[in-house]
């Protein structure tokens, strides 16, 4: 193991454990629902690529680091899935969101 | 058919994968649970382009990056704004330009994923969006995923 | 180092479970809650290599679809306060 991708590594993890932070201090600072979901979203991404991304880092070139591979990949390819239920959910049981001003469109 | 045999060949390539003991019994074993698996698959007909999008998967070697960099760039966004409080959630109505279901579902799911941005709702090539702020909001608006993803849809 | 991780995935965890405990809405604990395993994932991945068994990736891969389907399970059984039966066809 290099000094250098060891370092590498833990400043992958540090930032990943910082945005999960972030994620969770939004979880609880948001306002409404809605915005809540957008918190949610930076842990179930950035922090998760960050962290495992670190974790690759230190494991090098073996079978755990197709495990952690498939981890992440399953992590980006389900999380929006949920999140996107979640949300769906929440708006057919008709959950109200706090929002100023008109709707955006693209005409 | 194509579908079949590159859809075996991935759940053996996963199966390997994930073993790690390769022994002839234990093979044997793994050989039997694919054939089980696409047995399976085939029963519920969803060996076709949307079940198995193999044919999407070179380009994804351009679309998967780009999509990173985006999610870099939006998660650096909206942890400024957990720490500054500066948000403006809007809803966002557009439509999906996409010509196949499979496409508009990997829009969708980009714009999910790329935090700032939840589809609430999908019918048709309605797309219904919450945003986290109006700025994000007319930037999604503006269509550059839109194009993006159309591109890659494109390339079958 | 590995340890500093760990601490650091379940004070996040810790934020998470605030707001699940707080709601007001079913669906803000539903969505800690998912939040919750996406970190215990991580956690499992930290702690694997903390006790340098990496085996625990697999239950973590594991744990990633069970908090899936789980997520899934618990948003119909709120909808229709019932597993059991198929949903009933959209616009109902």
């Amino acid at each position: 193991m290099g000094g250098v991708v060891d370092i590498l590594s833990w400043i992958c993890i540090g930032g990943g454990l910082f945005f999960s932070l972030m994620g969770g201090i939004g979880l609880l600072r948001f306002p409404d629902f809605y915005a809540r979901c957008h918190a949610a979203g930076i842990t179930d991404t950035l922090g998760s690529i960050l962290i495992l991304s670190g974790l690759m880092l230190q494991t090098g070139i073996e079978l755990n680091l197709a495990r952690l591979i498939l981890i992440l990949l399953f992590l980006l390819f389900t999380s929006p899935v949920a999140g996107h239920a979640i949300a769906r959910a929440a708006h057919q049981h008709g959950l109200e969101a706090q929002v100023d001003g008109e709707d955006v469109t693209d005409a | 058919m194509k579908k079949t045999v590159s859809l075996t060949l991935m759940l053996f390539a996963l199966w390997l994968l994930w073993s790690g003991i390769y022994t002839f019994m234990i093979t044997s074993f793994g050989v039997a649970s694919v054939i089980l698996c696409v047995w399976l698959a085939h029963r519920m007909n969803i060996v076709d382009s949307e079940g198995h999008p193999a044919h999407l998967a070179l380009a994804h070697i351009t679309y998967g990056p780009w999509l990173l960099w985006q999610i870099v760039l939006a998660n650096i966004d909206v942890s400024k704004r957990v720490l500054s409080g500066n948000i403006n959630p809007c809803w966002v109505r557009i439509k999906a330009p996409q010509k196949t279901p499979l496409g508009r579902v990997i829009y969708a799911n980009s714009i999910t994923l790329t935090p700032g941005t939840t589809t609430v709702q999908l019918s048709g090539d309605e797309l219904l969006v919450h945003t986290i702020h109006r700025e994000v909001g007319e930037d999604l608006a503006r269509g550059a995923m839109a194009s993006r993803v159309s591109k890659l849809e494109g390339q079958d | 180092m590995f340890v500093v991780a760990s601490i650091g995935i379940l004070v996040c965890m810790s934020l998470a479970l605030v707001r699940a405990a707080k709601g007001p809405t079913v669906f803000d604990r539903i969505l800690a809650v998912n939040n919750m395993g996406t970190k215990t994932v991580l956690l499992i991945a930290v702690l694997g290599y903390l006790t340098g068994r990496p085996d625990f990736l697999d239950l973590a891969m594991i744990y990633v679809l069970i908090n899936f389907i789980g997520t899934f399970a618990i948003l119909k059984f709120v909808k229709y306060g019932d597993l059991a039966q198929a949903a009933p066809p959209e616009g109902e």
